[in-house]
């Protein structure tokens, strides 16, 4: 989706190009614009190294472009306070980055407990958010991050980007780590989740059978640049080398599986 | 060793006294050096130039003898003369490195995936390093403690040349008179002094460890 301003969109990307610093000549990012209209998930394809990560830590403010502009909600990053935007948006990353000290309920009580919620709010809400990740309260309340299995340590991370209401969800790979059954799991639990929660996603993988079964729309980057986009039966047309490449490890992938 | 132990026996009641010296001499000095060498640690770990300097500075104090430290100490007005107030300043100094440096240490090595999505959730830097760095590191700041105290258990027997009293007390006797049961009087208990805080502080750290 070529960039068009639009109210509609919550994520608009214009023109950015990122270094990791003034002096270095290697771009990360190179001139990427792209728009994530409310509501829908827009998945980052590419493979390592190709500025996916980059991109996400640009849309809640934990990099600033080195030119170009990133608006949220309308508002340039730079014009929001980087805290209060962070809390407005979720995150899960492959790790899930639970902290091993925190509880389970801890963890998915974090966002809730910066933003000075009542403790019988947070309590409540931290029970709504594992039911709806599938993990009993009751059973996993009280446990810790490393008495988890790394489905379940996924499973706590999607709820705990989620125990705020941010409308907006940034997912670096968070499946990506698991092993092939728990992945489809999740992958399917999540398509349901993000569709009833209506909240706008950024995804990101280096898996295209992911992409295609998560994504409103797939941008495909190559070394830091925006190379193919489409919705997902047409993407898998497109006749960029980058995106044959991807098509052409999916259809091995295929033969294998 | 007979001799000891009948002296031991008949002094029982000094060697108690100084071994109590001796505990509340390290136990002062290291309340000194926990209150400044963790705080310290938690303003410099994320401010390199002032980590090299502060980490420095307490290295060349590590390196310098301790009896000539002590020596160095007794003409500086306030904190010198002789006596305890400078066995404590001494052997403050002595314990800062290792609480300083673990202290650091253990506040970076934070798993970086916990950091970053610290940040993301939208903790301040103040809230991550006191929430998140903090409890996480505590062990080994905590092993930090640990080895500052061994090693301050046995510099203040030194502290004694300074008439700071303590189990040095004994131990400069006895070189004296060239008397064993003088010198083990004050070694023994010092040595067992130090296994016990080894053993005490390494449950300590046993518990604090997350993971």
């Amino acid at each position: 989706m070529p960039v068009a301003a639009s109210a509609e969109n919550m994520i608009e990307i214009r023109g950015v190009s990122w270094r990791a610093n003034p002096h270095s000549s290697k771009e990360i990012l190179v001139d990427v614009s792209l728009a994530v209209p409310g509501g829908t998930t827009l998945v980052l394809l590419g493979r390592s190294g190709s500025g996916k990560t980059t991109l996400l830590k640009l849309v809640n403010g934990m990099l600033r472009p080195s030119s170009g502009e990133v608006r949220v909600e309308g508002r340039s990053t730079q014009e929001w306070d980087g805290i209060q935007l962070r809390r407005r948006i979720g995150y899960v990353i492959q790790d899930a980055g639970l902290f091993p000290h925190f509880t389970v309920a801890q963890n998915v009580g974090l966002v809730p407990g910066l933003e000075k919620w009542p403790a019988a709010k947070i309590a409540a809400r931290v029970e709504e958010m594992l039911r709806l990740v599938g993990l009993e309260p009751r059973e996993f309340s009280a446990r810790r991050p490393r008495e988890l299995s790394g489905g379940q340590r996924q499973r706590v991370g999607v709820a705990r980007a989620l125990a705020a209401d941010p409308p907006i969800l940034l997912m670096d790979e968070p499946f990506g780590a698991l092993d092939p059954v728990t992945r489809a799991e999740l992958q399917r639990e999540f398509r349901a989740l993000a569709q009833r929660l209506e909240k706008t996603i950024v995804f990101v993988t280096h898996d295209l059978r992911e992409a295609m079964l998560l994504a409103s729309d797939i941008v495909l980057l190559e070394k830091g640049r925006l190379v193919a986009n489409g919705k997902p039966p047409d993407f898998l047309g497109l006749r960029h080398p980058e995106v044959r490449a991807f098509a052409a490890s999916l259809e091995l992938n295929g033969a294998t599986a | 060793m007979t001799d000891f132990w009948s002296f031991a026996m008949e002094h029982h009641a000094e060697i108690l006294s100084a071994t109590l010296e001796h505990v509340q001499l390290v136990a002062i000095a290291m309340f000194f050096a926990i209150l400044i060498g963790v705080p310290l640690g938690m303003f410099i770990v994320q401010r390199p130039a002032p980590r090299a300097i502060a980490l420095g500075i307490a290295g060349i104090f590590q390196t310098i003898p301790s009896l000539a430290l002590f020596g160095f100490l007794i003409p500086i007005p306030f904190i010198g003369g002789v006596g305890q107030r400078t066995a404590i300043v001494a052997l403050t100094v002595y314990a800062l490195l290792p609480i300083l440096r673990n202290t650091c240490v253990g506040l970076a090595a934070i798993d970086p995936a916990v950091l970053e999505s610290a940040e993301a959730m939208g903790m301040t830097q103040r809230q991550i390093l006191f929430r998140v760095r903090f409890p996480l590191g505590l062990a080994v700041i905590l092993a930090g403690v640990r080895t500052a105290t061994i090693i301050t258990i046995g510099v203040a027997t030194i502290a004694a040349a300074i008439g700071a009293g303590g189990l040095g007390t004994f131990i400069f006797r006895g070189v004296a008179l060239v008397n064993d049961a003088l010198l083990l009087a004050g070694a023994i208990p010092a040595a067992l002094l130090a296994i016990l805080a080894d053993f005490l502080l390494g449950q300590l750290e046993r518990r604090l460890r997350v993971i």
